[in-house]
């Protein structure tokens, strides 16, 4: 088969995907619609506002009148966390809000069998499901007079059972019995019946094969509720998570970044002022680095370890080289920025070649400097999580991957919960020294 | 007619390559004789070199042919004793407007208090006495100029040269504007040219004033104007009404008028 086909049928998965999780989008997308329409409501027994972009007639295509609306967001995070209670049966939203959640308790159904003279005999399942991470419960069957004994079977929710019906009966399939019905409803091998919260179906050999009721919720094992995460995190924190504490492996993927950032800085601001500043400099790194600019940072992962191994100083080098081409380019641009007439006039005011690099062209170069830096720092993160992917010993990244080793779901989820609100917290402390360091930025 | 005093500029030449292979005749045979404190204004359609001459006699350039002596020496490169005063942006945003105005002579290594000095009486000079510890960027355009000009003359420099320095100034401010610099060239008795579009502004701000004609950048024409020594102490708009004003105004409107044309029609028969 060529690659043309190959991609071609991929392709055909990914629709048949795309048109599977449609209606789930459509389904946000009205909720979203929803949620205007009773906000428009409520804002209409509220004071309204009267400022300026209020008084505004055309809002529709006017970029400046649209601000992100704070309303919205606390509910679209509030329905991310009810979306997330409500599929997983979160002991912290009200049972009403709940999907429908996988059977549990107990149920039965009584099934008929035909031995091979043409008689029939009537015998009782009694089933009872027990959640997940619970003790198996123990089930005593009154198996009754007929030779057809009644059976029991216990199952973990959603799981499935295979009954051997036939187990303690004083004939067997063998013999050529066989069953004809399930709670009187006629069937044969391979067909199915549902009966109240469970589906049973008898397969080709005559077995039943019983699945109790698994509803809409997700199981754990693929999305634990935002409790269990809360619990982990409790958990982890106290007791740490393979050896280590969780402060420890944040700790250590934020010690990573701010290293390697600070050689990559350390080596490419300078880097980019002897490029921004000499047409030498400039030609010899050029090539380098607008080559190595677009090569992702994780495609150097496996050279690095050939190199350095998997220790810290493989992953210091890796985000070295990371941050080095993002700075080295930035401050080359800061330099290249630099208004001629703000050169031209402190030449003509005096200054000697030193004194406009201190005052004029550094802090010129300063905006830029730092958006490049709160760039590297995002690039950083996301690379620190990455080599820990592939191999630590410690760190967020080998924590959420060891645990998915294990199916621990809470651990990965967890993990990448406080990833992500670490590179949040990233961004939010650049931007603030952003504000504090360059207040001219933008306003030159 | 070389003297040691003042500006000279003597048969200046610039000729540069293109990276076509053709070349620009920006400035040809451009003569001139400043004393010390004359105001000059410089005005000329757009490509007559004019910005060119500027930055020559500020430094920026190396000329091709001929010189220019300031005071007797040959000026080869940027100096302190030629200030420069640009249209916008020249301004470091990331110092305060006391700092600004002190960039000079901290360049020098003046002592503190001195610099202290010296800042405060141009900015209450330039009526920018309540503003001294707010950044620039939180200044309007005016006020920023006013600024460009305070920094300028805290360098005590011999020449001002201004590159269109209140081009991008609404008509009100730029009015306020030229008073403020021709009270400041009275006052300092420097040595002013002046770069502008506006005619208006060049018969204003000019006890003389240059036509320059383009291709190559040469002096056109050459008047002595008696409106700028008017305008020291008269409203500038008394000044408009003199007599002459009017009758110049048209003379020079037309002659660039004239010069754009003819860059028009030989534009259009190259194309």
């Amino acid at each position: 088969m060529s690659i043309f086909t190959q991609l071609i049928s991929e392709l055909f998965n990914i629709l048949a995907t795309f048109v599977m999780v449609l209606p789930y989008l459509i389904g946000y997308v009205l909720l979203i619609m929803l949620t205007l329409g009773i906000w428009r409501i409520v804002r209409r027994f509220m004071t309204p506002k009267q400022d300026f972009g209020a008084l505004k007639t055309v809002t529709f295509g006017d970029e400046s009148a649209v601000t992100s609306n704070s309303a919205a967001s606390v509910i679209s995070i509030v329905l991310i966390f009810v979306l997330w209670g409500s599929f997983t049966g979160s002991r912290w939203l009200p049972s009403v809000l709940h999907m429908p959640g996988a059977f549990q308790g107990e149920a039965g159904f009584s099934y008929t069998i035909e031995l091979p003279d043409g008689s029939t005999q009537d015998a009782t399942v009694d089933v009872v499901v027990f959640g997940a991470g619970e003790n198996s419960p123990k089930l005593s069957v009154d198996e009754g007079a007929q030779s057809a004994k009644n059976d029991g079977v216990v199952i973990q929710a959603y799981r499935n059972k295979l009954l051997k019906w036939d187990a303690n009966d004083e004939f067997s399939r063998k013999d050529g019995a066989k069953i004809i019905a399930i709670n009187g409803q006629s069937i044969a091998p391979g067909g199915e019946a549902f009966v109240s919260n469970l589906r049973v179906a008898v397969t080709p050999k005559g077995t039943l094969n019983i699945e109790p009721n698994k509803g809409v919720q997700m199981e754990p094992i693929w999305l634990p509720a935002p409790e269990a995460v809360k619990d982990r995190l409790v958990e982890i924190a106290t007791a740490g998570f393979k050896n280590f504490m969780l402060v420890e492996h944040l700790g250590y993927s934020l010690f990573r970044v701010i290293v390697g950032f600070f050689f990559g800085a350390l080596v490419g601001i300078p880097l980019g002022y002897a490029m921004g500043l000499s047409d030498w400099f400039r030609g010899w790194f050029d090539p380098i680095v607008e080559f190595m600019r677009p090569v992702p940072p994780l495609a150097l992962i496996p050279l690095v370890i050939i190199w350095a191994g998997i220790g810290e100083v493989g992953k210091i080098i890796l985000l070295f080289l990371a941050a080095l081409w993002i700075m080295a380019i930035a401050a080359r641009a800061g330099v290249s920025g630099v208004r001629i007439s703000k050169v031209h006039a402190a030449y003509s005011l005096g200054a000697s070649k030193w004194q406009i690099m201190r005052y004029v062209i550094v802090p010129n170069s300063l905006p830029e400097i730092f958006t490049g830096a709160r760039v590297a720092m995002g690039v950083c993160w996301g690379t620190v999580v990455a080599a820990e992917l592939v191999a630590a010993e410690k760190g967020a990244g080998m924590m959420i991957m060891v645990a998915s080793k294990f199916q621990q779901t809470d651990v990965v989820i967890l993990g990448i919960i406080l990833i992500g609100a670490i590179g949040f917290a990233i961004d939010m402390l650049m931007r603030w020294a952003e504000k504090i360091m360059v207040p001219w930025k933008g306003r030159g | 007619m070389t003297t040691d005093h003042g500006l000279n500029i003597n048969n200046l030449s610039m000729r540069f390559d293109l990276p076509n292979g053709g070349s620009v005749q920006a400035l040809k045979n451009v003569n001139l004789h400043l004393k010390s404190g004359e105001l000059m204004s410089v005005l000329g359609p757009s490509g007559c070199g004019k910005t060119t001459l500027l930055n020559i006699i500020a430094g920026f350039l190396a000329p091709t042919e001929g010189e220019i002596q300031l005071n007797g020496s040959t000026v080869t490169g940027p100096s302190a004793e030629r200030g420069m005063v640009f249209q916008q942006g020249a301004l470091f945003e990331w110092m305060s407007v006391r700092e600004n105005v002190g960039f000079g002579p901290k360049m020098k290594g003046t002592p503190k208090g001195e610099i202290r000095e010296t800042v405060d009486h141009l900015l209450d000079t330039v009526g920018l006495g309540d503003f001294k510890e707010k950044a620039v960027y939180e200044l309007s355009g005016g006020m920023q100029q006013r600024v460009a000009l305070a920094r300028c003359l805290a360098n005590d420099p011999d020449v001002i040269l201004m590159d269109e320095p209140l081009g991008a100034l609404d008509a009100l401010t730029r009015e306020k504007m030229q008073s403020l610099v021709l009270k400041l060239w009275k006052e300092t008795g420097k040595t002013i040219i002046l770069i502008t579009h506006s005619v208006e502004e060049a018969l204003l701000l000019g006890e003389r004033l240059l036509v320059m004609a383009p291709r190559p950048g040469r002096i056109h024409r050459e008047y002595r104007l008696p409106f700028a020594d008017l305008g020291v102490d008269q409203d500038l708009r008394e000044v408009k009404k003199h007599p002459d004003y009017a009758e110049k105004r048209e003379e020079i409107l037309s002659m660039i008028w004239d010069m754009e044309e003819e860059i028009m029609g030989r534009m259009e028969a190259q194309s």
